[in-house]
């Protein structure tokens, strides 16, 4: 399931699932499953006349056979270009952390740390700091749970006023705040002068057009612009806030979160997602970022979890809850992280836009048309939290690796084959997967490995300059 | 073309796995031994060196089985019959995957190093270094391509010469670079032998004397 959290500190979980058209078999939906047999139930219908008592059983799971074969063959097909639709926006991503923290010295200056890591890392012993670390994921990873459940029981509840104004603060902060902050500290590190009435505009044009593009209609490339931005600004607030060893422990720890809460039958993304599916809604748009959007008009209206993601600076956080009631702190609280967009990670295949309509349409089309449904059409989803989370380690690898670039583009190759991999486990078995677990496992493996081993066997080996 | 990216990417990725091991193998038999040695950590050195390029073809080996199972695959999904792409076409994009990744884990902290300020062999080494390492890396660039080439080559076609060919040919080319700094022992060798590796690749991709000629005089 793809959460979508609009609140701070929810973790973020990527789903992968496929979302094919009725006719073909792809999600364990009850609603497709009974598509594909009112379909089979009408071939059948048509085929009466010649068929025996025998026949009618055998050609209905003929007929819905081939329906899953030319599924699966159209599926595999397209997969190397679903894997490239995924490929570029998550480079995007990363370039755009990695250059900034390579040239914009704020992200990489310790300047505190968010309230949702109390433990200071700066400790006398190893084994202090080791305690603290683990202190520090445990919080934040109970935080992101909590807010994962509060926001599948406020959707199963059908609170969706609340989620919506939730997603709504959330890019607000993220949209106008964040980039603030960063398009401040650009201008310091390049000494550019700025008058406040200049940054205003652009910050105001920037953060509405922003608002306009994610939660309503826009053109496809610049909704895809944003929410590249958005996941990148958010990266960069976890990089610069979260401590060295919390934060690849915090890293380890979410993606077994994210094991657990999307194939575990009573795990709140997945539940969050069969929800989803039973209501014939999409999930949360705002914090999924799809390749292919083609009712988007359809999607903004009737979809109501536009969520945004908010993710408030601790120190933000501080300041805001300081004067409200109990409740709305909590409230306030849970806004402030990148949370929600974490929560948000789902992959699908298939269009977004499974509106009823278009799901009516669908039914009524004679079965042969299933194959007329262009297959170009189909995009690929990914929850932005998943970009987030690959950019952070991205990030932290060029920020602090003793290997520096060596160490980067390990990072990078290792989560794009990690995506790949999770994509084509996703064409096999066709049903929501996380998106965390196989990419920042080889991630965190080969950040270790490459800052520990290779760093110094390149080393000595650039140091005689002997090639291999 | 997507898969010729996703396979570009995955050569890469195999190479560094197999740098990894190697380094790993390195890493031990320096911690096991005698750190103030010079003697003993230069042939360490070496043994690695030696023992990362066996890997490396190795790692090309298991490459060149995968790719081949994805074009059983490939074969058995599509409509025609055919794979949508070539064994040729996977060995070279897997050359260049391996050449990239080689490339840029040899060069990229030089160029991140050249950006700063500084003055190159100061010390007193040689002051072409990073000229020499960039026509370096460049010719292994272009070798792991031709040797990717061959190489698949000569799996697919049971030819083991051609694969001992390419193994002595790195073996070769990253035994050469010892003798740097002295430039004329590594990169005059290495470029010899790119420019017979080029001939021998263009021949076996079908390539002839006749077909250059044509090519050259815009025909």
């Amino acid at each position: 399931m793809t959460e979508l959290s609009a609140h701070l500190p929810q973790f973020q979980h990527g789903q992968l699932t496929e979302n094919f058209p009725d006719n073909h078999l792809s999600n364990t939906n009850d609603n497709s499953e009974r598509r594909r047999h009112d379909n089979s139930e009408r071939r059948r219908n048509d085929n009466a006349e010649s068929e025996t008592n025998g026949q009618p059983q055998n050609n209905m799971q003929q007929v819905v056979e081939q329906d899953e074969e030319e599924d699966e063959e159209l599926t595999l097909k397209y997969g190397a270009k679903h894997v490239i639709m995924l490929f570029v926006p998550v480079t995007l991503c990363m370039v755009v952390v990695v250059a900034t923290i390579k040239s914009v010295s704020f992200y990489t200056r310790k300047d505190g740390q968010l309230i949702y890591t109390p433990f200071t890392e700066e400790t006398e012993t190893v084994g202090q700091r080791a305690l603290n670390s683990i202190l520090n994921a445990a919080i934040m990873i109970s935080v992101i749970i909590v807010m994962t459940i509060l926001l599948v029981v406020l959707y199963k509840y059908r609170c969706y006023k609340v989620i919506h104004g939730w997603l709504i603060i959330s890019s607000l902060l993220l949209l106008f705040f964040f980039s603030f902050i960063y398009l401040g500290e650009v201008f310091k590190t390049y000494n550019v002068a700025m008058d406040y009435i200049t940054v205003a505009l652009m910050i105001w044009n920037f953060g509405v057009v922003g608002m306009i593009c994610i939660h309503w209609k826009g053109p496809l490339r610049l909704q895809q612009a944003y929410l590249i931005m958005i996941s990148a600004l958010m990266a960069l607030v976890f990089i610069k806030y979260l401590p060295e060893w919390t934060a690849w422990l915090i890293l380890a720890v979410i993606s077994v979160y994210d094991l657990v809460a999307v194939l575990c039958p009573k795990g709140p993304l997945r539940m969050l997602v069969e929800t989803a599916q039973e209501r014939n809604e999409t999930l949360f748009p705002a914090l999924i970022y799809s390749s292919t959007m083609i009712w988007l008009v359809n999607m903004a209206e009737e979809d109501p979890e536009a969520q945004r993601k908010t993710s408030k600076n601790s120190t933000y956080d501080k300041q805001a809850p300081a004067n409200q009631t109990q409740n709305e702190g909590a409230e306030a609280d849970d806004g402030g992280f990148s949370q929600e967009w974490q929560q948000q990670r789902d992959n699908r295949i298939g269009p977004i836009e499974s509106t009823p309509e278009s799901r009516a349409a669908v039914q009524a089309l004679p079965s042969n048309s299933q194959t007329s449904e262009d297959p170009e059409e189909r995009g690929v989803k990914l929850g932005l939290g998943d970009f987030i989370f690959y950019s952070v380690l991205v990030g932290k690898a060029s920020a602090t690796a003793s290997g520096d670039w060596n160490t980067t583009l390990a990072c990078f190759v290792a989560i794009l084959i990690g995506l790949c991999l999770t994509l084509l486990l996703l064409a096999i078995f066709k049903k929501a997967l996380p998106a965390l677990p196989i990419s920042i496992t080889f991630g965190l493996v080969f950040y270790f490995a490459t800052d520990n081993l290779v760093q110094p066997f390149m080393d000595q080996l650039a140091f005689h300059q002997f090639y291999i | 073309d997507p898969l010729r990216i996703i396979i570009l990417i995955a050569g890469a990725f195999f190479w560094l796995v197999s740098l990894l091991l190697s380094s790993l193998i390195w890493f031990i038999a320096v911690k096991t031994s005698d750190s103030g040695d010079e003697p003993l950590q230069k042939g360490l050195l070496i043994f690695g060196v030696m023992l990362s390029v066996l890997l490396q073809e190795a790692f090309r080996f298991l490459y060149y089985k995968l790719l081949r199972k994805a074009t059983e695959g490939l074969v058995a999904l599509s409509e025609d019959g055919c794979s949508p792409i070539s064994i040729q076409q996977m060995a070279y994009v897997a050359g260049v995957g391996f050449g990239l990744m080689s490339g840029a884990f040899s060069m990229i902290n030089l160029l991140a190093d050249a950006l700063g300020p500084g003055t190159v062999g100061i010390h007193g080494d040689s002051q072409l270094y990073f000229l020499t390492s960039a026509f370096m890396t460049m010719v292994l660039i272009f070798l792991h391509t031709f040797w990717g080439i061959l190489f698949f080559h000569g799996c697919e076609h049971r030819r083991w010469w051609e694969i001992t060919a390419v193994i002595v040919m790195h073996l070769a080319v990253s035994g050469s670079t010892f003798c740097n700094p002295l430039y004329v022992g590594s990169l005059v060798p290495s470029y010899l032998l790119m420019a017979t590796a080029a001939a021998w690749a263009y021949l076996l991709s079908g390539g002839s004397a006749q077909n250059l000629r044509r090519f050259l005089l815009c025909k």
